[in-house]
């Protein structure tokens, strides 16, 4: 035990820092923003939790997006993921320190291991929150979430038991400015890894091909549905895309068809994207697409049918032929910028 | 080998829209289902049934007529069915489900739980994991692909860059995603024999082993403070015009927002 443990408040929030390939996956860092905004209110402090092997280089990162603390795990056996040794250590660091939120990215990893660690320490686990407030009085911590397929909204509340726990998916949260000249107290982590029966072997791993492009941070995104038809259709709307700089995405739809990779599919099963300009062709907006793009600063749509949902919630909707519009809109947009 | 596949019943949701004027919830005549991610994980436990005569077992949590998603599962070639159902198990979370499905599941010999990776009207993705943690076994979610190899179950675990190969000594829990297979049809003789051969298991409260603290709302850590319908964004600006009227308006909104 070192003495420096006292830098770290008993009811801090907490933020799983996960690192992938020794690289920070960004929706901690956004995580970092929001753990900033409720520490304030709460009068507490943010604590990253970083685990992996030779990883202590990215503490400088989360100190200047928002960490006041880390509690560094660096071991051998958390060079790759894998879920019960990392849930042996964040339990316990979560027993030794006593923080009263933590919260983890709603990502593949992020989805595994924080059940496994809500169910280790038995408290509860909100999922895929989209809003994360403290309210005035209280002091409650709200925890709010799309319910029945993304129809309802449900804010959820963890009275008893501690820490309350959540996860929130890449892209809702937004970063703090970085400050490259913030300090943060850095602790080892002294406890132990026991492997145990519940040690998985890693066999091999796979990098998928996953191509360059990140619908995720694209200010612009030009995205198809099942409107656009074929692989034509989809061809037109990458011209639009490169015509404004921006990237192509598709809706569930379009992915099942075979139209377009997964990697591009926005919605509740797919991505979650804010962009600066949104442009949905052919898509009518089934409930689980809209919750993936909803936040984007402007929507335009073009869809043929009057009725279709996505209308709702585009700042412009165009009733019309999307292969009739797309080309002359591309036309003029090259003019326009020639 | 014995496998426990757990299964949830859950309402359409691809079938949910909004009103468009009321901004509420059209539900009349959305049909329930079995979620798809627990089908493909019975599809799976299937597959080993036909290869290597595993023995397979379907359990599902929730109210009577739940017992229509474990029917299925019979019809489709499911060995035994079990429904834990009781008002006292009403208001569970996901830790509160766990842990009852993970105390009906001690009551079983099983070599393999699997779970879908996450219900649709829910899409925690929590359940099978904290299954596995009351169950002291350990998990591996998001499953593309599974083989048994001796004692072990090798997985091709997905992740959004990469896959891993993973083994784990049995008994472990596998959640499964859709991906994983294409579920089977229930055949005419399996549907027969769903209902006329083959009996569903009731489990109520006495039946289960545990503690009255771990179930139900009480054993929940997590309420339901308050529910509210999504705001509605304020309608944008619709047209209805010919396509140059209409390319000239989108150019004129682009130049507006100093995207052009």
């Amino acid at each position: 035990m070192r003495d420096c443990d006292m830098s770290i408040k008993e009811n801090a929030v907490f933020v799983y820092a996960e690192q992938v390939d020794n690289r920070i996956t960004p929706v901690s860092l956004e995580l970092l923003g929001k753990a900033h905004d409720l520490a304030e209110k709460l009068g507490s402090q943010v604590v990253a939790l970083l685990l992996g092997f030779r990883v202590a280089e990215l503490t400088n990162i989360l100190t200047s997006y928002g960490a006041q603390a880390i509690v560094l795990a660096d071991h051998a056996d958390l060079g790759q993921y894998r879920t019960e040794p990392f849930t042996q250590v964040i339990s316990q660091i979560i027993e030794r320190y006593q923080p009263e939120i933590v919260l983890f990215g709603g990502t593949s990893i992020g989805r595994d291991l924080a059940p496994r660690v809500a169910g280790r320490v038995h408290t509860g686990l909100t999922a895929d929150c989209t809003s994360l407030e403290i309210e005035e009085d209280s002091k409650r911590f709200l925890m709010t979430r799309p319910a029945f397929g993304g129809n309802l909204l449900a804010t959820i509340v963890c009275p008893e038991h501690r820490p309350a726990m959540a996860t929130v998916r890449p892209g809702v949260m937004v970063k703090r400015e970085p400050n490259e000249t913030a300090v943060a107290e850095i602790v080892d982590f002294d406890g132990i890894i026991v492997e145990n029966s519940l040690f998985t072997t890693i066999r091999e791993i796979l990098k998928k091909d996953v191509s360059k492009h990140d619908i995720q941070d694209a200010k612009i995104i030009v995205a198809g549905g099942r409107g656009m038809h074929n692989t034509e259709g989809f061809a037109l709307l990458q011209d639009l895309a490169d015509s404004l700089g921006g990237e192509l995405a598709s809706s569930r739809a379009a992915v099942d068809a075979g139209l377009q990779d997964k990697s591009r599919q926005v919605g509740q099963t797919g991505i979650t994207v804010r962009p600066l300009l949104y442009i949905a062709c052919g898509i009518s907006g089934a409930i689980q697409h809209l919750a993936g793009m909803e936040e984007s600063d402007f929507i335009i749509a073009i869809n043929s049918d009057p009725t279709a949902p996505i209308f709702n919630v585009a700042d412009v909707g165009v009733v019309g032929d999307a292969f009739k519009i797309v080309p002359k809109l591309i036309e003029a947009i090259r003019r326009e910028r020639s | 080998m014995n496998i426990i596949v757990c299964v949830k019943q859950v309402p359409d949701t691809t079938e949910v829209r909004i009103h468009p004027v009321k901004g509420t919830l059209i539900r009349e005549g959305i049909p329930s289902i079995m979620n798809p991610d627990d089908k493909a994980g019975l599809e799976a436990a299937l597959r080993l049934k036909d290869e290597m005569g595993a023995h397979v077992s379907v359990i599902t949590m929730g109210p009577r007529q739940a017992d229509e998603v474990l029917r299925e599962a019979l019809a489709m070639g499911a060995d035994k069915a079990y429904l834990i159902s009781d008002p006292e198990f009403s208001g569970s979370d996901t830790w509160a489900t766990s842990s009852t499905i993970a105390a009906a599941i001690t009551k079983l010999e099983y070599d393999l739980v699997i779970t879908g990776r996450q219900a649709i009207d829910g899409d925690t993705a929590q359940v099978g994991p904290e299954i596995a943690e009351h169950l002291n076994i350990p998990h591996i979610s998001y499953c593309e692909e599974l083989k048994i190899d001796g004692d072990e179950v090798v997985v091709k675990r997905q992740f959004e860059d990469r896959y891993q190969i993973l083994s784990v000594s049995m008994p472990a829990l596998i959640t499964a995603l859709g991906e994983l297979n294409e579920p089977r049809y229930m055949t005419p003789g399996g549907i027969f024999d769903a209902y006329r051969e083959k009996e569903i298991t009731l489990w109520t409260r006495p039946d289960i082993p545990i503690k009255d603290e771990n179930i139900g709302l009480k054993g929940s850590p997590t309420r339901v403070a308050k529910t509210n319908p999504k705001l509605l964004k304020q309608p944008g600006t619709k047209i209805e015009t010919g396509v140059d009227e209409s390319v000239q308006f989108i150019m004129e909104k682009l130049k507006e927002k100093f995207i052009l």
